[in-house]
C-alpha cells in the first residue's frame, strides 16, 4: 500500500488503494448500491457493507427494495422458512455485537429429541444453555400473537436502516443495463442505476429469472419444494409436550429428507424436507405414531397456516458479474441446514469484497466466490452425511445401535459423547459437514457403533427369545 | 426466565469466570451488568462494570493463559458463551470477524490511557473501564502506586511532625545525646 504515489481519484477509491490497479471498478466515495430483497441476506449485506465502509472512511449509500412488511402476521409478512438461527450463528452474530433480544427469539433451544420407530431419545446442548434461536421470520402466523414480538427478518432489516440503509417498500419488476451500470425497475414504474447491485430476493422470486440472461452466466440455483406448516398449540402445551427442545424424525418414510418440529411462542413450527414433498407424504408422516405422540391426546391440529416454499439445494452458477452479486438463497447456500447461516457469509464476503477489493466479476471471483466454493464442497460432504441418515432411516438395526449409543452418551456424563457431537451437529447444521465427517474416523467411534449395533439387536433378539422360551 | 432469552442466566453475585481457572471461551452479555474482579496483594479491586452488548472473556481466546479476573453477576444476568473453537474456525476464514474485538479492546485501551494521563499525584489508580493492562501499563501502575505511597509516608510524616509541634513535644523533649 503506497497511498502517496496514487492520485486523487485513488484516495476516494478504496478497493484500488489496498488493490493497486488504476482504473478499475471499485466504490468510492458516494457510490450507490441497490438491494433487492430485504430478508437476511439483504440486510447482512448492508450492514456489513455499511460498517466496513464506515472503517475504511468510505460514505456511501445502501437502498433495500422491500415491499413486505416484516411485521405483518401470515404470509404477507413472512419469508417462508423454518426459522431457527444455529448455534454457532447465535454466537458469531453476538461476536460481532448482533445480539437477539428475548422479542426476537421465539423460544431458545437446549437440546433436541430424536423420534425413531425404535424409541426416543433426547441429545443435550454441550453447554446446557440455550444457543439456538427459534425465530419468526414474518411476524408470526395468521391470527398469531403479533403484541411483543418482532421477526428476525425486521429486526435484520431495522438494523441495517439504524446504520444508514434507506428501505425502499416497492416491488423489484424489472432489470437492465444503463451505460454499464445496473437498472432496476419498480412496479410503479420508477427506475434507478446503481453502481452495485445485491440480488438478495431468494429463490421463490419472480426477478431471480430476468436476472437468468446468457450475458451474466448466472444460473439460478437447483430448487425443491418443502413443506413447512404452524399448529398453534399455546405456551402451557409447548411447555408440557416439546419444551425446549427441537424434535427430529428419524422415520422410514419414503422421499422423507428430514423433518422437525420446532417449539416457539404459542405455536409449533413443523418443517418437512424431501423429494418434492406432497400431500401424500405430509399424510404419511402425520399419520405415524411418533409424530403423534408429540401431541397431547396424539391428535395432530389443524395447522394455522402452511406453505411449500422452493428451497436451494444446488448452488447457483457463476453468482457474479461485472457491478452485480447474488447472495443468500439466491446464490449458494448449505444443504438443508443453516440457511440464515449460508445468507450471513455470503453477504459479508460479498461486502467485504465490495469494499477492498472491487466489484468487478474479476473481484468477486476472488474475493466472494472462494466463501461460496467452501459452501459448495462442504455439500458434496453433506450428500454423503445425509445419504448415511437416509439408510439410518431405512435400516432399523442400525436405528436401534444409533439410538442406544446416543443414549448411553447421554446418561454417562464424563464419556466422549462421539455420536451426540456428531447428530447435534447434523441436526442443528453448527459445524461444518467436513469437521462432522472427520469426528467419525475417530478410532473410538467405529469401535462404539459396532459394540452398540450388536448390543442393541442381538442381546434384543436373546432376550426376545428368552421371553419367548420362557412362555 | 423468558422462553426466548439465549444464554445461561446467573443469579445476583454469581460467580461466571474465576481469576485463574483455565478458559477456553469468552461471553457476551445479552442483559444485565456484570463486575470484573481482580484479586490482588491489597485484596480484591473492582476494575470494571459492563453491560449488555459487551464481551468478556477475549484474552482466553488469543492466549493460552489462565483468567486474569472474576466476573461476577451485578444483579440477574444473562450470558452467552462464545466457544474459542467457533470463533477460531471462522475467524481465520473471515479474518473480519475479529473487528469487533478489535475495535472494543481498542476503546478499552483508550479509555484507560485517558484515566492514567488523567491521575493526579495521590490520586487512585483504578480502571473503571478495563480489563486489558499492558505489561506497559502494569508498570506504571505499579510505579505510581509506589509514589503515592512515598507522598502519603512524608504526608504522614509531617503531620505527625506538626502535631507534635502543637503539642510542644518536639520543643520540650531533650535532644539525644
Amino acid at each position: 500500500m503506497r497511498p502517496t504515489a496514487r492520485g486523487a481519484r485513488q484516495q476516494d477509491n478504496l478497493a484500488s488503494y489496498f488493490e493497486e490497479q488504476e482504473g478499475q471498478l471499485a466504490l468510492a466515495d458516494g457510490s450507490r448500491i441497490g438491494v433487492i430483497g430485504g430478508g437476511p441476506a439483504g440486510s447482512f449485506f448492508a450492514y456489513f457493507l455499511f460498517r466496513m465502509a464506515e472503517s475504511a472512511g468510505l460514505h456511501i449509500s445502501v437502498d433495500i427494495y422491500e415491499p413486505r412488511l416484516f411485521d405483518r402476521c401470515g404470509p404477507a409478512g413472512c419469508n417462508h422458512c423454518g426459522g431457527v438461527v444455529s448455534e454457532s450463528l447465535v454466537q458469531l452474530l453476538a461476536t460481532e455485537g448482533i445480539n437477539l433480544p428475548p422479542t426476537v427469539v421465539q423460544r431458545g433451544i437446549e437440546s433436541y429429541v430424536l423420534h425413531t420407530d425404535v424409541g426416543q431419545v433426547q441429545i443435550e446442548t454441550p453447554l446446557q444453555e440455550m444457543r439456538i434461536a427459534a425465530v419468526y421470520r414474518g411476524n408470526g402466523p395468521k391470527q398469531s400473537e403479533p403484541v411483543a414480538i418482532a421477526g428476525f427478518d425486521r429486526h435484520l432489516l431495522d438494523l441495517s436502516a439504524t446504520v444508514g440503509a434507506k428501505i425502499v417498500r416497492k416491488l423489484v419488476t424489472g432489470f437492465d443495463w444503463n451505460h454499464g451500470m445496473p437498472q432496476i425497475r419498480t412496479a410503479d414504474g420508477d427506475m434507478a442505476t446503481y453502481e452495485l447491485l445485491a440480488v438478495a430476493t431468494g429463490v421463490n422470486s419472480q426477478i431471480l429469472e430476468q436476472l437468468n440472461s446468457p450475458a451474466m452466466d448466472y444460473q439460478s440455483p437447483g430448487t425443491l419444494r418443502a413443506f413447512i406448516c404452524e399448529f398453534h398449540l399455546g405456551q402451557a402445551t409447548i411447555r408440557q409436550w416439546l419444551g425446549n427442545s427441537m424434535h427430529v424424525f428419524l422415520l422410514d418414510i419414503p422421499r422423507l429428507e428430514f423433518a422437525a418440529l420446532i417449539p416457539k411462542g404459542d405455536y409449533a413450527t413443523l418443517c418437512l424436507l424431501g423429494e418434492d414433498v406432497d400431500e401424500q407424504l405430509i399424510e404419511s408422516f402425520l399419520a405415524s405414531d411418533e409424530v403423534k405422540a408429540c401431541f397431547p391426546d396424539t391428535l395432530v391440529p389443524t395447522p394455522a397456516c402452511h406453505c411449500f416454499p422452493r428451497i436451494n439445494v444446488r448452488a447457483a452458477v457463476r453468482p457474479f458479474a461485472d457491478r452485480i452479486v447474488w447472495v443468500g438463497d439466491s446464490g449458494v447456500n448449505r444443504l438443508f441446514k443453516d440457511g440464515i447461516g449460508s445468507a450471513y457469509r455470503t453477504a459479508k464476503a460479498a461486502a467485504r469484497t465490495a469494499v477492498f477489493h472491487g466489484i468487478s466479476k474479476a473481484d468477486f471471483e476472488k474475493g466472494f466466490w472462494p466463501e461460496c466454493r467452501a459452501l459448495i464442497r462442504d455439500n458434496r460432504i453433506a450428500r454423503l452425511i445425509f445419504g448415511v441418515t437416509t439408510l439410518i432411516q431405512n435400516l432399523r438395526f442400525l436405528r436401534r445401535g444409533v439410538l442406544r449409543m446416543i443414549a448411553r452418551e447421554q446418561r454417562d456424563a464424563g464419556k466422549n459423547r462421539l455420536m451426540s457431537s456428531v447428530l447435534w451437529d447434523v441436526f442443528t447444521g453448527s459445524a461444518p459437514y467436513k469437521e462432522i465427517l472427520l469426528r467419525t474416523f475417530h478410532p473410538v467411534f467405529p469401535l462404539r457403533l459396532t459394540w452398540n449395533l450388536l448390543a442393541a439387536n442381538l442381546l434384543r433378539t436373546e432376550r426376545k427369545g428368552m421371553k419367548e422360551g420362557a412362555r | 426466565m423468558n422462553s426466548g432469552s439465549l444464554g445461561k442466566t446467573y443469579a445476583d453475585g454469581a460467580i461466571i469466570v474465576r481469576q485463574g481457572d483455565s478458559g477456553d471461551c469468552m461471553f457476551a452479555i445479552q442483559k444485565g451488568q456484570i463486575e470484573v474482579v481482580r484479586r490482588g496483594k491489597d485484596g480484591d479491586v473492582r476494575v470494571a462494570v459492563l453491560e449488555e452488548g459487551e464481551i468478556f472473556g477475549e484474552m482466553a481466546i488469543f492466549e493460552r493463559e489462565a483468567r486474569s479476573a472474576t466476573v461476577r453477576a451485578l444483579g440477574e444476568v444473562r450470558v452467552l458463551t462464545v466457544d474459542k473453537k467457533t470463533f477460531l474456525r471462522r475467524v481465520q476464514e473471515d479474518p473480519s470477524l475479529a473487528f469487533n474485538l478489535v475495535r472494543m479492546m481498542s476503546r478499552r485501551i483508550r479509555r484507560l490511557s485517558g484515566e492514567i494521563a488523567e491521575l493526579q499525584p495521590g490520586g487512585v489508580a483504578r480502571s473503571q473501564d478495563t480489563l486489558a493492562l499492558t505489561d506497559a501499563e502494569r508498570r506504571i501502575e505499579r510505579r505510581n502506586r509506589t509514589d503515592r505511597r512515598v507522598t502519603k509516608d512524608r504526608r504522614s510524616g509531617g503531620n505527625r511532625r506538626r502535631d507534635a509541634e502543637r503539642r510542644g513535644a518536639v520543643a520540650a523533649s531533650p535532644s539525644p545525646a
